[in-house]
Formats: C-alpha cells, sequence, structure tokens
C-alpha cells in the first residue's frame, strides 16, 4: 500500500518532536488571534513569516498552516459568543450559535464547532492525502463562466430561502454587492465610489464591515432601553451536548463536510461559499426550517464542518499545482519559494516528507485544537457573566484593535463606526444584515469572473450555457427561484438569514 | 494635579522628539524599518525582498519588516512611501512598475524621479514565455506566427494592469505587430491556475512564478527574454536566438526612499543593500528563482537614477500606443 507508506513517511515527520511543539504552537496562536476579532491569520502568518526563514522547511510550513486552520477555529469562538464574527465564514456561525449563546447554550453551540470541525478535518485530511492531485486536476475545469454561474447560484439560493422579507433580503444583497463594488476597478484601474477618499481605494475592509453590521450594531440595539435589553446569558444550562443534541449534529456535520471539501478544491475562491452553502442547505431540508435563526444546533454543525474542511482542502491546489486559492495560501506560496522549494506538481515526488509531513500534521494538529478547545468552553462560557457595561467597551476595544492591526490603517477603524450606525439602522427597519455580508463578499467576485468570462467569450454571453459545467449551475439557479415562487413551497420557505425578529 | 502630569509628560515627550531628530541621521537606524512591497505576499517581488531583508538587518543592527501594500499596480504603494516622513525609517522596493506608473495613471500622486531618493538597483529578474500544455505552436517562432494568423481568437493571460506580465505582453505584441484579447487577472497566482486550466492561451511572467511549471512539463515553454540562456532553464532560447532581438525585458527591482531623506541615512542603506546582494544566501536562493544580484556599480542612487529614467522613456511611447492607459 502506497498510502500507507506515505502516511507513515508524514506521520514521522509531523510526530518529530520539534514539529509536534511547532504546530501546537501554530494552532495555539491560530486559535489566538481567531478568538481576537479582527486579526486574521493572513496577518498573523505575514508577520510571522521572516521568523520561519531559519526553520527547516516542514517545521516552517507545519506552523504557518496550523495557524490558519486554527484560525477558523478560533473564529467561531467569537460569533457565538458576542456576535462579533472575524471572518465571512463565521458570519454564518454567528446566526444562530449567538441565538444559542443567548439561551444559555453556548457550551453545547461551542463544542458542536469544536466536534464538528474536527470531523471535517480528519475527512478532508483524508481526501488529501488519497486523492489530492487528480482533484485538483479537475477543479482547473472551473474557469470563469463556471465561478460565476456557482456565485449566481449561490446568491440566488439564499434569496429564493429568505422568508416573508424577501424583497429586504434582496435589498440588503444588493447593498452588499454594490459596496462590493468600492474600490478601484480591477480591470481598468478607474476608482469607482472612492469619493476622493485615497484609502477607499482598495475597497472597504470586510472586517470593519463584519464588526460594524453584526458587533457593534447588536451593543448599540442593547444599549437602547436597559429594560428591553437581552439579558445575554438568562442561564447557562450545560456545557456539553445532550444525546438529542448529537443525534441532531450528525447528518449536518456529514453533508457539511461533504460541500465544504468539495468547494473548497475550487482554486478561484469557492471556499467562501461553503459555509453560507451549508446554512442555506440545512435550512432548505431541515423539517423545522422555522427554528433556524433562533438557536437552530444545525446552523452551527453545518456551516462550521463546511467551513473546516474547504479551509483543509484548499490546500489541494496550493500544494498539488502551486497556485494558491486565497491571500493565505498565497503567503505559503511565499513561505515555500523563501524556503528554496518552488512550488508546483514536482513538490509532491521531489520532497515526499515535506508533502506528506504537512498532511499529517493538519490532522495532528486538528486533534490538538479539539483537546485544547473543549476544555476552554468553560472559560469561555464564563465571559459571558461578566456585566455588560464592562463586556461591551472591551469587545469595541478589541474590534478595533484587530481591525487596525491588519492595515494599520484608522480609516478601518472609523469605517467601524460608520457600519455600526448603518447596521443599527437596518437592524431598526428589520432588514438583516448576513445577506448583507454575502453580497459584499461575493459582489468582488461575481464581477470579475462575468467580465473574465466575456472578455474570453469576446463577449457572448453564450459562454454561460455552451460549457456543461456553468450550465448545469445556471439551471440549478433557476430552479432555486422556480422553487421560491411555486406556492405550495412558499408556505414553508423560511427565511435563511434570520437576525433578530 | 492630574493637568500638571499631563503637561510634564507633554513636555518630555516633546523635548525627546526632537532630540531625536538631531540625533536620528548619526544613530540611523534606532527602530526597525519597514519595506514597503507594492503587491500581495508570496509574489516574486515580495520573496526577493523577504531574501535580501535578512541580511540587511544585519548590516543596519536593526530588524527590517517587510509590509505589503498591494493594489492599484503597485501605485497604492508608492504613494503611501512617497508621502511618509523623509527619516529612512519607510522605504520601497518597487519593480519595474515604477518606471511605466506615470504613463499607466496619468493622475499618479506621485513622480518616480522627484518623489523619492533611488538607493540602488536590486535584481533583474528574467521573463518567460509560456502556454498551456496543450497550445498548438511548438517553438517560439511557431508562436509568433500563430499568433500572428490567429489573432482573432487567441487569449493572452495578465496578472493586472502594471504587472511585468502586463508589460511583457504589450512588449511582445508591439514586436511581432500583433494585438491579441488580453484576460486580466488579479495577481499571477489565478493567471497561472487559468493557464494550467487551458482557460486561457499564454503568458509572459517571471522565472519565479514559471521555472517549476515549465521543468514539470504542466506549461510549454517558449523563451526567456534576456540576452543569455538561463542556468535553471537551459534548454529554453532566448527570444534574440529565435529571432526577436527587439523583445527583450526584465523585472528590474530597486528600492527607493521618501525625496528629502537625509544623503548619510541613504548611504547607509545603499551599503546595507550592497551587503545583502554579495551574502551568499541571497545569490543560491536568487539562481533558483533564475536570477541573480545586480553588480555592484548598478546597486548605488546613481546607476538606479540614470536606469529609471531611461526605462521611463522606453515605456511611455509603447504602452500609449497600445492606448492602456487606467481611465480616470
Amino acid at each position: 500500500m502506497e498510502l500507507l507508506a506515505n502516511l507513515g513517511i508524514g506521520f514521522s515527520a509531523a510526530l518529530d518532536p520539534t514539529n509536534l511543539l511547532y504546530c501546537f504552537v501554530g494552532v495555539l496562536l491560530g486559535t489566538l488571534v481567531g478568538v481576537l476579532p479582527g486579526i486574521g491569520p493572513t496577518a498573523t502568518i505575514a508577520m510571522l513569516l521572516p521568523i520561519t526563514f531559519s526553520f527547516e522547511p516542514v517545521t516552517a510550513l507545519i506552523m504557518l498552516a496550523g495557524i490558519y486552520y486554527g484560525a477558523q477555529y478560533g473564529g467561531s469562538t467569537t460569533a457565538i459568543l458576542i456576535n462579533l464574527p472575524g471572518e465571512s465564514s463565521s458570519a454564518v456561525t454567528a446566526i444562530d450559535g449567538y441565538e444559542m449563546a443567548k439561551q444559555g447554550r453556548a457550551g453545547p453551540a461551542l463544542a458542536t464547532a469544536a466536534l464538528g470541525s474536527f470531523f471535517a478535518g480528519t475527512v478532508a485530511t483524508l481526501i488529501l492525502a488519497v486523492a489530492a492531485p487528480p482533484l485538483a486536476r479537475a477543479a482547473l475545469n472551473f474557469g470563469a463562466p463556471e465561478y460565476f454561474s456557482l456565485i449566481v447560484l449561490g446568491l440566488l439560493a439564499s434569496i429564493a430561502l429568505a422568508h416573508g422579507s424577501v424583497l429586504k433580503a434582496l435589498a440588503m444583497i444588493v447593498l452588499g454587492l454594490l459596496l462590493g463594488m468600492v474600490g478601484q476597478d480591477i480591470y481598468t484601474g478607474t476608482p469607482r465610489f472612492t469619493f476622493g477618499f485615497f484609502e477607499l481605494y482598495s475597497g472597504i475592509n470586510f472586517v470593519s464591515v463584519a464588526v460594524g453590521v453584526f458587533g457593534v450594531a447588536e451593543i448599540l440595539r442593547n444599549l437602547e432601553h436597559e429594560t428591553t435589553r437581552d439579558v445575554l446569558v438568562k442561564k447557562v444550562e450545560n456545557l456539553w451536548l445532550t444525546k438529542d443534541d448529537f443525534k441532531r449534529i450528525i447528518a449536518p456535520v456529514l453533508r457539511g463536510t461533504a460541500l465544504g471539501s468539495v468547494l473548497g478544491i475550487l482554486p478561484g475562491g469557492g471556499h467562501v461559499l461553503s459555509s453560507f452553502a451549508s446554512y442555506s442547505f440545512e435550512k432548505r431540508i431541515s423539517k423545522h426550517p422555522e427554528t433556524f435563526g433562533k438557536g437552530a444546533i444545525e446552523g452551527v454543525a453545518g456551516p462550521e464542518s463546511a467551513n473546516n474542511a474547504g479551509a483543509q482542502t484548499s490546500f489541494i491546489p496550493m500544494l498539488t499545482l502551486g497556485i494558491p486559492a486565497h491571500p493565505v495560501m498565497a503567503l505559503m506560496i511565499g513561505a515555500f519559494i523563501i524556503q528554496g522549494i518552488t512550488p508546483g506538481p514536482n513538490v509532491i515526488n521531489d520532497e515526499p516528507i515535506l508533502f506528506w509531513g504537512i498532511i499529517v500534521s493538519m490532522w495532528v494538529g486538528n486533534l490538538m485544537l479539539v483537546l485544547l478547545n473543549l476544555p476552554l468552553i468553560g472559560l469561555w462560557v464564563k465571559l459571558l457573566t461578566i456585566p455588560y457595561k464592562v463586556l461591551f467597551p472591551a469587545i469595541i476595544a478589541f474590534a478595533c484593535i484587530g481591525c487596525y492591526s491588519i492595515n494599520l490603517n484608522v480609516f478601518d477603524v472609523y469605517a467601524i463606526v460608520v457600519f455600526g450606525f448603518i447596521g443599527y439602522l437596518l437592524v431598526k427597519l428589520g432588514c438583516e444584515p448576513a445577506p448583507l455580508l454575502l453580497g459584499f463578499v461575493l459582489g468582488p467576485l461575481l464581477e470579475e469572473h462575468l467580465r473574465r468570462a466575456m472578455i474570453i467569450s469576446r463577449g457572448d454571453p453564450m459562454i454561460f450555457v455552451e460549457r456543461p459545467i456553468s450550465a448545469v449551475l445556471l439551471a440549478f439557479a433557476v430552479a432555486a427561484v422556480v422553487v421560491a415562487v411555486l406556492p405550495s413551497v412558499r408556505r414553508k420557505r423560511e427565511e435563511v438569514f434570520v437576525e433578530d425578529d | 494635579m492630574k493637568k500638571l502630569t499631563t503637561a510634564l509628560l507633554a513636555a518630555a515627550a516633546m523635548t525627546s522628539v526632537s532630540a531625536g531628530i538631531a540625533f536620528a541621521q548619526a544613530d540611523y537606524p534606532t527602530s526597525p524599518v519597514t519595506i514597503v512591497v507594492p503587491f500581495a505576499a508570496g509574489g516574486p517581488t515580495d520573496t526577493v525582498t523577504r531574501l535580501i531583508a535578512e541580511p540587511m538587518s544585519a548590516e543596519l543592527g536593526q530588524q527590517v519588516i517587510v509590509q505589503n501594500v498591494a493594489g492599484a499596480g503597485g501605485t497604492l504603494a508608492g504613494t503611501q512611501v512617497a508621502n511618509a516622513p523623509a527619516d529612512g525609517y519607510q522605504i520601497l522596493m518597487h519593480h519595474i512598475g515604477m518606471s511605466t506608473a506615470p504613463t499607466l495613471y496619468p493622475d499618479l500622486a506621485y513622480n518616480p524621479l522627484e518623489d523619492f531618493e533611488m538607493i540602488g538597483l536590486v535584481t533583474n529578474v528574467p521573463m518567460t514565455v509560456i502556454a498551456r500544455k496543450d497550445f498548438e505552436p511548438n517553438t517560439f517562432e511557431e508562436l509568433v506566427t500563430y499568433v500572428q494568423e490567429n489573432a482573432d481568437s487567441v487569449t493572452y493571460a495578465n496578472a493586472g494592469i502594471g504587472a511585468a506580465s502586463h508589460l511583457c505582453g504589450l512588449l511582445f505584441m508591439s514586436a511581432i505587430d500583433t494585438q491579441v484579447t488580453t484576460v486580466p487577472y488579479q495577481g499571477t497566482g489565478p493567471a497561472m491556475t487559468d493557464l494550467l486550466g487551458g482557460q486561457v492561451d499564454f503568458m509572459c511572467d517571471q522565472t519565479t512564478n514559471t521555472t517549476g511549471q515549465i521543468t514539470s512539463g504542466e506549461v510549454k515553454g517558449y523563451a526567456v527574454t534576456t540576452p543569455e540562456r538561463l542556468d535553471a532553464l537551459p534548454d529554453l532560447p532566448t527570444t534574440a536566438e529565435a529571432g526577436l532581438e527587439e523583445f527583450q525585458v526584465g523585472v528590474w527591482h530597486g528600492l527607493y526612499a521618501p525625496a528629502g531623506t537625509p544623503p548619510e541615512v541613504i548611504e547607509k542603506l545603499t551599503a546595507a543593500l550592497q551587503t545583502a546582494l554579495q551574502d551568499e544566501n541571497v545569490i543560491t536562493r536568487f539562481a533558483e528563482l533564475g536570477t541573480r544580484p545586480v553588480s555592484l556599480e548598478e546597486a548605488t542612487p546613481e546607476a538606479h537614477e540614470a536606469y529609471l529614467s531611461e526605462q521611463i522613456d522606453l515605456w511611455a511611447p509603447i504602452i500609449e500606443a497600445a492606448g492602456e492607459m487606467a481611465q480616470q
């Protein structure tokens, strides 16, 4: 068995005491930066890259990879506890996770996130080990038209599933798309909606938007009236999952893992869709869609598994073809080059210890994360018993520090204030911030792929239906709309993004 | 009482600031030096910078930090450093794009020659012409003919306006007197992804990005754009060998400080750069990337300034003829 031999090589590299130590350092750092709102893995890896110069290549890459997937774990913690997602993926976790926390079920929510992520991480690591090269090759069939159709499907699926306020959800997505347009046009360099602000040339910072419309808006709402404030925790019921909880999360975890694994392999940014897609899907097939947005544990289990699976499989294009799926993978490629290894299809043959060592270390790191995170749940939940008047200034301070640290730009901090008030206004108008965030994240991708496809086809829109994968995706998108319009289905239709009532 | 303390603290702070300025030049550097890279981390310019940052740190006796300020073909970073304090604590690594930005961006917020002090050239990275694996032409000569005959259907990928791959494409099209459809990407990574997937036909990029893909046979390599063949890719002919002498281009890199930086500070930075360029590790790693450090005569402010103004004059007519300016 070649696979076993390869995994053997991997285990001997990953279990080397030095590598084990740096794997732990990586996942610990990752968890910490994930927990601190704003400071993401990209900034952390960029800062730590020079330190890894003196390491062995395999040690350096194991640590950097650990930071990345560690941050995916940590990011959900603040989303669940204080409605403060640090990354687009945890924005989805915040929807039901925060509701669970408000009902005193922060413990089970955190445990679900940790267990779901671990399971997904294990499966995705196996996929990486067994089938990385052919999968990466298959993913290359995804060109601009396919990505465009995939994003259209993602956007339409979430509109079609929105309830009552379809119009408001649609408006939020469009507003998000428009916000995503801010900055320089990538094809011509023309500044759009920059209003003379130099800082807006590179677009609005995602963290500013997320922290503003979720976290700060929630704080403003809570401060509104002493009497109507949601007491953050009424009572902490239990820290661990009940038997019933386990039953409810098994299927969503499995589906989330499958969905995330597939989307993560796409090098053109499929992983950003994974948690949104999983949430929409879980709600769509649920027998009790009305519980979503009110603390449904399935709404935490699915997206968290999808997110972690996607994070793991997004290593596939990088490790097997030397192409980055997102900024963190670009940094990892930089780390390869600095170590004197040319990333590309040769790595798997020329550097087997490195290749298999990284893969096995991901599983080891995921195990460490579970062992690290489960005992911490009690500690995190205690955080919620802090009086609100102490907690909210601390949240705002940490969010601002985190946001500032990304680009060392005070403009991003002012943007939090602006988006905080916008978010508050939206809450008052009964609009949901999650579709806005989805539009904001996917808008630039939608535009990029639409225009690229049109350039490649020389202005012929038929390219979207002539290419089979694209045509199938668009057919699904049409189906999603039809399903939403059919009256019998409409009765059952519920909002996919529930923020408040 | 509190007010008094605040006032005293403020006064103390101001004294130390003014004292700091007086000693700045002699003591330089007393705190970490930041090199701003105008492209994303992990890219070739970033790699070159990170490789020289380490020996420069050793020479300067202070940590040299690399900061990535990507966007707008590198002009965001240029604007940031042009407006930074002229104290040598924030300097800029930029490539060939420094000489094309004034033409590409008519509203550019800085003048490369007037708003910067040159520190020295760093390296001149060769470029390679590559294509998707199943692209019909097999040699550079065949490529030229094929592109000329199929100008309506061939697609050329680049990494965005002002990127080296964009400039190389312009020069190639100008040299063979044929315009083809250009598909811009956000960086080399996504462009390479689509080339590997056969979504676009060909591109031209730095050896730092292409060597691995060429040697593994994932893409077709046609030629290198340097006067001589490369050690890393000995089988690849030069564009001159293939009969296109006027098509020669390299991604030259240079270090810049804001205009008005004291000459003593520039001297120290130039010295640190020269030390870095003689560092064994830098030479080895550069070779692995298919490039080599420039000579010590070129790693000087004078040579750098002369080369920059020569390059500005070379590119302006090519870019203007292609009508590829950013619409403002």
